[in-house]
C-alpha cells in the first residue's frame, strides 16, 4: 500500500463542489456579481464624480459634525495625503470596496450574532466555524471566490465579506451578552414588547461594543481588500501588487502609506462615533 | 369599578405559591405536593433548589406590605412571582382578581405596564437617556405620544423632587437621586401596585432614612399599594403597614410591626427582633397594669393626680410624661376613664420588649 493514497485532501472534494456550484448556479452567481458590481460602481462613481478637494471638504465637514474637530483634522490629513501621493482614484476604489464589504458583512453578522447570544447551542455550533474562518490565511478565501466569480472586484468583495463576518459576529454576541440583566428585567417589568426591548434597551446598551466590532470589521476588511489586489480588485491593493511585481520600492511605499492613511481615517471615524456614544452632547431636550 | 374605594379590597393574592428552580423542577413540585418533601430533600432527590415554598399573602389596597428576609430567603423570587417575571411552579397568584397565570403575553405586558410598577435595587436606569426620558420609559413603550408622556414624566419627577434635573443623564446624579428617578419612572405609569425590590439597600444610611420617609408619605398620599422587599427589619418597621418575615423560602410570620416585635412567632424572628428598639413600637395598652392591681400595690397613691396618656401612646411618649411629673407612673385614659397605669417597671419591660402578659408576676 502506498502511504500517499491515505493522504487527506479536502480540496479533492471541495474543488468539484465549487465546480458543480459553478455549472448549476451560474445564473445566480452571475446576478449576484452584477448586483455587487453596480452598487460598487455607483459608490465609486459618486466618490470620483466631484473633484478631490470637494470630496475632502465634504468628508471633513461630515466628520466635524458627526464626531469631533480632532477626527475632522485627521480626515483632512489622511485624505489629502492620498490625493497628494497620486492615488486618489485608487483610494476611492478601495474605500468603495471596503464600504460595500462592511455593509454586507454587518448585515449578515449582526442578526447571526444576536441569534448566537440568545441561543447557546447555536453559538457553540458556529464557534468552530468562526475559528476556522479567522485562522485560515486570508488569501485562501480568494481561491474559491475566484473559481466562482473569476478575477476582478466581485471575488475580492466576497472574500472580504467572509473575512469580515467573524469579528463582527463575535463582538455582536459579546455585546448582547453584556447587556445588564437588570435592564432587560426592567424592560419586561415595564411591559415592553420584545421589539421595544431590542430597540430601546439592548441595542443602545450594546452600542459601544457593537462599534468596536464594526471597527474591527472595517480594519480587517481593509486588509483583505488590499490583499485582493492579487486577484485584480483594483484600488490601492493593485498598486501594492504592481510595486511588488515590478520591484518598485517608491510605488509600493506610497501605496502602502496611502493604505495606512485610509486605515487611520476609518479607525478614527468609528472610534469618534464610539466616543460620541459615550458622552452624549446636544441630545438633551 | 365601584370597588375602588374599598380599603379592604385585596389587590394581590398569593395562595400557597411554590417556586422550584432546576432542570427537574416540575417533577420536584409534584413530589412536594404529594409527599411534602423538605427543602433539603428536594435538593438531594431532584437536585432542585426551592426558592419559595408555600407562600401565601394578601396585599390590600393602599397598604405597604414589606417582605423581610436575609439573602437567599427567597424574597426577591417571591416579588418576581407577583408580576410573573418568574413563573411559579405551583400555586395561584391573582392580581386585581385576575389569575395572572391565565394571561397571554400581550395581556401580561399590558398588566405590567398599567397595574404593576417595579423599582429595582440596581435602579436600572438607561445610561444613554436623560432623566426625563428614563422617567417616561414605561409610557414610551406603551406608545404614548412624546409631549404627553414627557408631561406626565415631568410631573412624576416633580413629585420625587427632581423637577430641575430632567435634562441630566443618570451618571450625573447621586445614588439617592437615581433611585428617585426609578421611583418616578414607576409612578409615571400610574400603577395601583408598586413592587420595590430592595430599592434603598445600596444607599448610605442618612439618604436611606430620608427616602424611606418620603416613599411612605408619597405612597400614602397617592393611595398606592406597595410590596417592599428588604433585608433590614428596621426599614420594614419604618415603612411597612404589615410585614412578612421570610426564611428559607417560607413566610414565617405576617403581622404589623408591633405584633412581630412583641409576639415573635419563633426563635428566628425573636433573634431578629432582639436588636430592634421598641420605644416607638410598644404602646401603653400592652405595658399597663390594671387599675385594681396598681391600687393594691400602692394603697396610698392618688390616681387622679397622675398625668394622662392614651392607650396608643408609645413608650417614648410615656417616658416623656413620666419625666415631666414627680410621680413614677402615668395613667392610661380611654374615653375619659382610667383603664390602667404604666409604672416605671412597665416602661422598662416595654423597652426590653417583653409584653406585660408574659411577665406580669409581681
Amino acid at each position: 500500500m502506498n502511504p500517499e493514497s491515505f493522504q487527506l485532501s479536502p480540496g479533492k472534494y471541495l474543488a468539484p463542489t465549487v465546480d458543480w456550484l459553478n455549472t448549476n448556479f451560474h445564473p445566480f452567481f452571475d446576478g449576484l456579481a452584477r448586483l455587487i458590481e453596480s452598487v460598487l460602481g455607483g459608490i465609486e462613481t459618486a466618490l470620483l464624480f466631484l473633484p478631490p478637494y470637494a470630496v475632502i471638504l465634504a468628508a471633513v465637514a461630515l466628520a466635524a459634525a458627526v464626531t469631533s474637530v480632532r477626527v475632522a483634522l485627521i480626515t483632512l490629513i489622511s485624505l489629502s495625503f492620498c490625493w497628494l501621493v497620486g492615488f486618489w482614484t485608487a483610494s476611492m476604489q478601495t474605500l468603495a470596496l471596503v464600504t460595500v464589504a462592511v455593509i454586507i458583512s454587518v448585515f449578515i453578522a449582526f442578526p447571526l450574532g444576536v441569534l448566537a447570544s440568545r441561543h447557546r447551542r447555536f453559538e457553540s455550533a458556529i464557534r468552530p466555524v468562526l475559528d476556522i474562518m479567522q485562522t485560515v490565511p486570508p488569501w485562501v478565501y480568494l481561491i474559491p471566490a475566484v473559481m466562482i466569480f473569476s478575477l476582478g472586484r466581485v471575488p475580492a468583495i466576497i472574500a472580504t465579506i467572509v473575512y469580515g463576518i467573524p469579528p463582527m459576529l463575535r463582538l455582536t454576541t459579546l455585546a448582547f451578552n453584556q447587556v445588564p440583566k437588570d435592564l432587560l428585567e426592567l424592560g419586561q417589568a415595564t411591559g415592553a414588547s420584545p421589539k421595544s426591548i431590542l430597540l430601546k434597551i439592548e441595542i443602545p446598551s450594546a452600542m459601544p461594543t457593537l462599534l468596536v466590532g464594526l471597527n474591527q470589521c472595517i480594519l480587517l476588511s481593509l486588509a483583505m481588500v488590499v490583499l485582493a489586489g492579487l486577484v485584480g480588485a483594483g484600488g490601492l491593493g493593485a498598486e501594492v501588487t504592481r510595486g511588488l511585481t515590478r520591484m518598485e520600492m517608491g510605488l509600493g511605499l506610497r501605496a502602502g502609506l496611502a493604505i495606512v492613511a485610509i486605515a487611520i481615517l476609518l479607525d478614527r471615524l468609528t472610534r469618534g462615533a464610539l466616543q460620541r456614544g459615550r458622552n452624549p452632547v446636544g441630545t438633551a431636550a | 369599578m365601584n370597588t375602588i374605594n374599598d380599603a379592604n379590597e385585596v389587590l394581590v393574592d398569593c395562595q400557597s405559591v411554590w417556586k422550584i428552580f432546576g432542570a427537574r423542577s416540575s417533577a420536584a413540585a409534584k413530589a412536594v405536593s404529594e409527599r411534602g418533601l423538605s427543602k433539603s430533600q428536594v435538593l438531594n432527590e431532584f437536585n432542585c433548589v426551592v426558592g419559595v415554598s408555600g407562600a401565601s399573602l394578601q396585599v390590600r389596597r393602599g397598604e405597604i406590605f414589606c417582605i423581610m428576609g436575609l439573602s437567599g430567603s427567597g424574597k426577591s423570587t417571591l416579588i418576581r412571582l407577583l408580576n410573573r417575571l418568574i413563573e411559579p411552579s405551583s400555586g395561584k397568584i391573582t392580581v386585581k382578581g385576575k389569575d395572572i397565570a391565565s394571561l397571554n403575553a400581550g395581556e401580561l405586558r399590558d398588566m405590567r405596564a398599567r397595574n404593576i410598577g417595579m423599582v429595582f435595587q440596581s435602579v436600572a436606569l438607561l445610561p444613554h437617556r436623560t432623566v426625563l426620558e428614563n422617567a417616561a420609559f414605561g409610557l414610551e413603550v406603551r406608545g404614548i405620544a412624546k409631549d404627553e408622556r414627557n408631561e406626565i414624566a415631568r410631573a412624576a419627577l416633580e413629585k420625587v423632587g427632581l423637577g430641575d434635573w430632567t435634562a441630566r443623564y443618570p451618571d450625573e446624579l447621586s445614588g439617592g437621586m437615581q433611585q428617585r428617578v426609578g421611583l418616578a419612572r414607576a409612578l409615571a405609569a400610574d400603577p395601583e401596585i408598586i413592587l420595590m425590590d430592595e430599592p434603598f439597600s445600596a444607599l448610605d444610611p442618612l439618604i436611606r432614612r430620608q427616602l424611606q420617609d418620603e416613599f411612605r408619605q408619597l405612597t400614602k398620599s397617592l393611595g398606592k399599594s406597595a410590596v417592599f422587599i428588604t433585608h433590614d427589619l428596621e426599614e420594614a418597621i419604618r415603612i411597612g403597614d404589615r410585614i412578612a418575615i421570610m426564611k428559607d423560602g417560607v413566610i414565617v410570620q405576617v403581622g404589623t410591626a408591633e405584633q412581630i416585635v412583641t409576639k415573635p412567632a419563633d426563635g428566628y424572628v425573636a433573634d431578629f427582633v432582639a436588636g430592634i428598639s421598641k420605644i416607638h413600637l410598644v404602646r401603653a395598652h400592652s405595658v399597663m397594669q390594671p387599675v385594681a392591681e396598681y391600687r393594691r400595690l400602692h394603697a396610698d397613691a392618688k390616681l387622679d393626680s397622675l398625668l394622662h396618656a392614651s392607650p396608643e401612646a408609645d413608650i417614648a411618649e410615656l417616658i416623656d410624661l413620666t419625666m415631666q411629673s414627680d410621680r413614677d407612673a402615668v395613667a392610661v385614659v380611654d374615653n375619659g376613664a382610667i383603664i390602667g397605669v404604666v409604672t416605671t417597671r412597665g416602661l422598662l419591660r416595654g423597652v426590653a420588649g417583653t409584653s406585660a402578659a408574659t411577665v406580669d408576676v409581681g
